[in-house]
């Protein structure tokens, strides 16, 4: 009965979504207030449906009810209730529902919250959204219903993929999502904006909360999915450039693009046209990323299921959106108005570099994408492109942006000095130098460019410090005078120079843990001992462990350092009975100086076990900095400037005696 | 400076950096791409030794042997033409003597493939497709190993 809720809702949904499109875009064109007055109830209407069917699936799948076939094939009894509640997510249909959740919330949000947006643009805004919506929903429902039955309803289900038993991945899906859908925001204003044809700067002071949304939690999606692999899939690895890793990066660098170029479109209503393209680039990423991902056509952990209907239902979807909005932005864009002159070497100009410079790396990335996958279509030839192709084109074009970043906000707008702004990043670079030649002397093996990498993640986080430092006239006047502009300064200053710094942070942990991790692979008898990077480990022999789904045998590592015991790790191997399939957890001691991991492979012929083991220098500055980065964003974002649909405060004479009493 | 100088200016960069990428893209797309062969293709394109490629097939049933440490070596099949393959380190947990394998690495001297990274998905009734296709091109595929619904259950919409 509750999937049966669930499963009408999701049609009444779609209903729902196709009268939210259709009656405000014909109000819009007749300028007839009924009409566009429908899309808010619409939007908040779809909300409430899609929210009850996403309801009505955990349920299904909390009290595990088998007779649905996503669940019986997707759950088990047995399973802890964190990974019953992720498992709605953990596969193709369910993750689906989440996506157009997430949408509905998004478009629910800009109807009750929009009151002060004009009428039609906000009646458009609601229209373009509804659209994604009801072509998703029906894409839900024709291809990837969660809530088929099946009759006799089995026992018992066939449960989850081990290696998705996870709690980072089990909130790796909903902050990923939340990333791509959130891009569908600025989709649906840039449309709405050539619908209208018309476009200015509060257009971008609407938009631009919304990007910064959808971009923190793509960082921290990202940065989630990285840590997974880390430490779930036992290679010590962090990054693998993998096609389903970068369908989630190329929206995050567009992403990144357009939280800047709004920026200049904002504050000095310049690159209008290029913000509209940068929106629509934006999100058809990450349709494609969405495509790419639930397609089948890249194998990967996140292939769930491979059905050709699907692949080509949602490409279709992609080919309406992207194809659309294109020609529409082609046909309209001449239309609008260019404003806003501003001379190379200014904060426009370097908000320019940044965006060339990610646009093009984001292509980069693309092309290495995508590349096979058109190889193959065309030629059948099949080739895989890995780490050294994206080593080699994406950093050369990433590394003069990462160079440049510290100079941005110390340019004036308009027309900037750039012997003023180097003069004010010389400590930064004094101490960039210092950290290079520093690291240069002390290190006796990796590659030489790497004590420049660690120098320019210096240069980024005290470059970074410079600008407060700068804004708050830190050493020109006295420190109480500092102290005091230090609160005065918005928080969206705070924000620019955490994220810049955080960006700094992972530049530093990448180069670090990339140049210097050791790793050694060996056959361990029980008591035998072994070093890697001024560690002792001693391996005390096998032990059998029970989990709630899984039984392990653990290996005990004792881990001494200079002679005192740090720890005792106990990496395994997992075999869980349900699924009747193994996984390989690490053991993995964290410490300041980097982490120690290791990995148990196979028993050898004289009961040896071959032991993989990896020292990663600064490896946590990765995931550190990218929640330094989302911090940064949240707190730009409560900038009161930028809340959404914050209306300016008329101070009063009366207000301020009131505030002193 | 005048709008069409900041225009030249602007529209230089721009050809600057994308002749940049174009140019570093087609010199990696020269030198780091992976070709993908089964044993079959390896044989008959007599590749160089030395030369990256990526080796799928099925692990032939008893060919698992451990040498010395932690060095192993497997016979890659695909039922047609066999290749040798040696491989120092941990095996991943869904390798099994006849399932599914991707190794990359490359030929050395003797013929022997020398893999520095062996592949096997995360799924166990997970072949890679690479594998499969190529296996269902020389008429060896064994039907879907996956599971359908369980035994008497209908589907009810």
């Amino acid at each position: 009965m509750i999937a049966e809720t669930g499963h009408y809702a999701l049609i009444l949904a779609l209903a729902v979504a196709i009268v939210q499109t259709v009656l405000p875009l014909w109000g819009t064109r007749r300028h007839d207030p009924q009409l566009i007055a429908v899309a808010v109830p619409a939007a908040q209407m779809q909300f409430l449906l899609i929210a009850i069917s996403f309801s009505a699936l955990m349920t299904a799948y909390v009290t595990s009810d088998f007779s649905l076939e996503n669940v019986w094939a997707n759950s088990h009894s047995a399973k802890p209730l964190i990974y019953k509640i992720a498992g709605v997510w953990g596969n193709h249909e369910g993750s689906m529902i989440l996506w157009v959740l997430i949408l509905a919330l998004f478009g629910a949000a800009v109807a009750t919250y929009g009151s002060n947006l004009p009428r039609e643009l906000q009646a458009n805004v609601l229209a373009v959204q509804g659209s994604i919506a009801a072509a998703f929903l029906l894409f839900i429902i024709t291809t990837s219903n969660p809530f088929t039955r099946l009759d006799p309803a089995p026992l018992d289900g066939q449960g989850l993929n081990p290696v998705l038993q996870d709690p980072a991945l089990a909130f790796h899906p909903p902050f990923l999502y939340t990333g791509y859908v959130g891009f569908s925001m600025a989709f649906s204003f840039a449309v709405a904006a050539l619908i209208d044809g018309r476009i200015d700067a509060a257009w971008a002071r609407w938009v631009r909360p919304w990007t910064l949304a959808a971009w923190m939690c793509l960082t921290l999606g990202i940065a989630m999915g990285s840590w997974w692999a880390y430490y779930e899939l036992g290679w010590g690895g962090f990054w693998f450039w993998d096609p389903v890793e970068n369908a989630s990066f190329m929206p995050w660098l567009a992403g990144t693009a357009l939280l800047h170029s709004a920026l200049v479109m904002e504050k000095r209503d310049a690159l209008k046209v290029w913000t509209i393209l940068l929106a629509i680039i934006t999100f058809s990423l990450s349709l494609m990323g969405t495509f790419l991902v639930r397609s089948g056509v890249l194998t990967s952990v996140h292939a769930f299921a491979v059905d050709p209907a699907r692949g080509v239902f949602i490409l279709a979807i992609m080919g309406i959106f992207i194809g659309g909005a294109l020609t529409l932005f082609a046909i309209r864009a001449p239309l609008l108005a260019q404003g806003g002159l501003f001379a190379p070497i200014s904060r426009e100009g370097s908000l320019v570099l940044n965006n060339l410079l990610l646009t093009t790396a984001c292509a980069a990335v693309f092309v290495g994408t995508l590349y096979p996958l058109a190889l193959e279509s065309l030629t059948g030839e099949k080739i895989s492109v890995g780490a050294p192709f994206f080593n080699f084109t994406f950093v050369p074009l990433i590394v003069p942006l990462l160079i440049a970043v510290p100079f941005g906000p110390m340019l004036a707008w308009k027309r900037g000095d750039l012997v003023a702004a180097w003069q004010r990043l010389m400590a930064a670079a004094v101490l960039a130098l210092v950290a290079t030649v520093v690291v240069l002397a002390w290190h006796q093996r990796g590659p030489w460019l790497a004590p420049f990498g660690i120098g320019l993640g210096i240069w980024l986080i005290a470059g970074a410090l410079s600008e407060i430092a700068f804004r708050v006239k830190l050493f020109d006047g006295s420190w109480a005078d500092s102290l005091r502009r230090l609160g005065n300064l918005p928080r969206s200053a705070y924000g620019t120079a955490l994220a810049h710094a955080g960006l700094g942070i992972v530049v530093i942990g990448i180069v670090t843990t990339t140049a210097w991790r050791s790793e050694s692979i060996l056959a361990l008898k029980p008591k035998d001992s072994t070093e890697i990077a001024g560690y002792q480990l001693t391996f005390e022999g096998i032990v059998p462990r029970e989990g709630p789904n899984y039984r392990e045998r653990v290996g005990l590592f004792k881990v001494v350092r200079g002679g005192q015991e740090v720890t005792t790790l106990d990496p395994s191997k997992r075999e869980f009975t349900v699924e009747r399939s193994v996984t390989t957890e690490a053991g993995i001691h964290a410490s300041w100086r980097g982490d120690l991991y290791v990995v148990l492979g196979d028993q050898l012929k004289d009961g040896a076990y071959s032991v993989r083991l990896y020292f990663n220098p600064l490896v946590r500055f990765i995931w550190l900095g990218a929640v330094v980065m989302f911090i940064g964003g949240g707190l730009s974002l409560s900038d009161r400037r930028l809340r959404v649909g914050a209306p300016k405060r008329a101070r009063t004479l009366g207000q301020d005696l009131a505030a002193a009493k | 400076m005048t709008r069409k100088q900041r225009r030249a200016v602007l529209i230089g960069t721009c050809l600057g950096v994308l002749a940049l990428a174009v140019g570093l893209v087609l010199m990696a797309l020269r030198d780091s791409i992976v070709f993908f062969y089964t044993p079959t293709e390896v044989a008959e394109k007599h590749l160089d030794a030395g030369k990256r490629f990526r080796l799928g097939g099925l692990v032939e049933d008893g060919s698992l042997k451990r040498g010395e440490g932690t060095t192993i070596s497997f016979v890659v099949t695909d039922k047609r033409a066999t290749l040798p393959v040696t491989y120092t380190g941990v095996l991943p947990d869904l390798f099994r003597e006849g399932q599914g394998v991707v190794a990359e690495g490359m030929l050395n001297a003797d013929g022997v493939f020398h893999a520095d990274s062996v592949l096997a998905k995360h799924d166990e009734k997970y072949m890679p497709p690479e594998v499969a296709e190529k296996l269902k091109e020389q008429g060896l595929w064994r039907g879907d190993a996956q599971a359908g619904t369980p035994q008497g259950a209908g589907k009810v919409n």
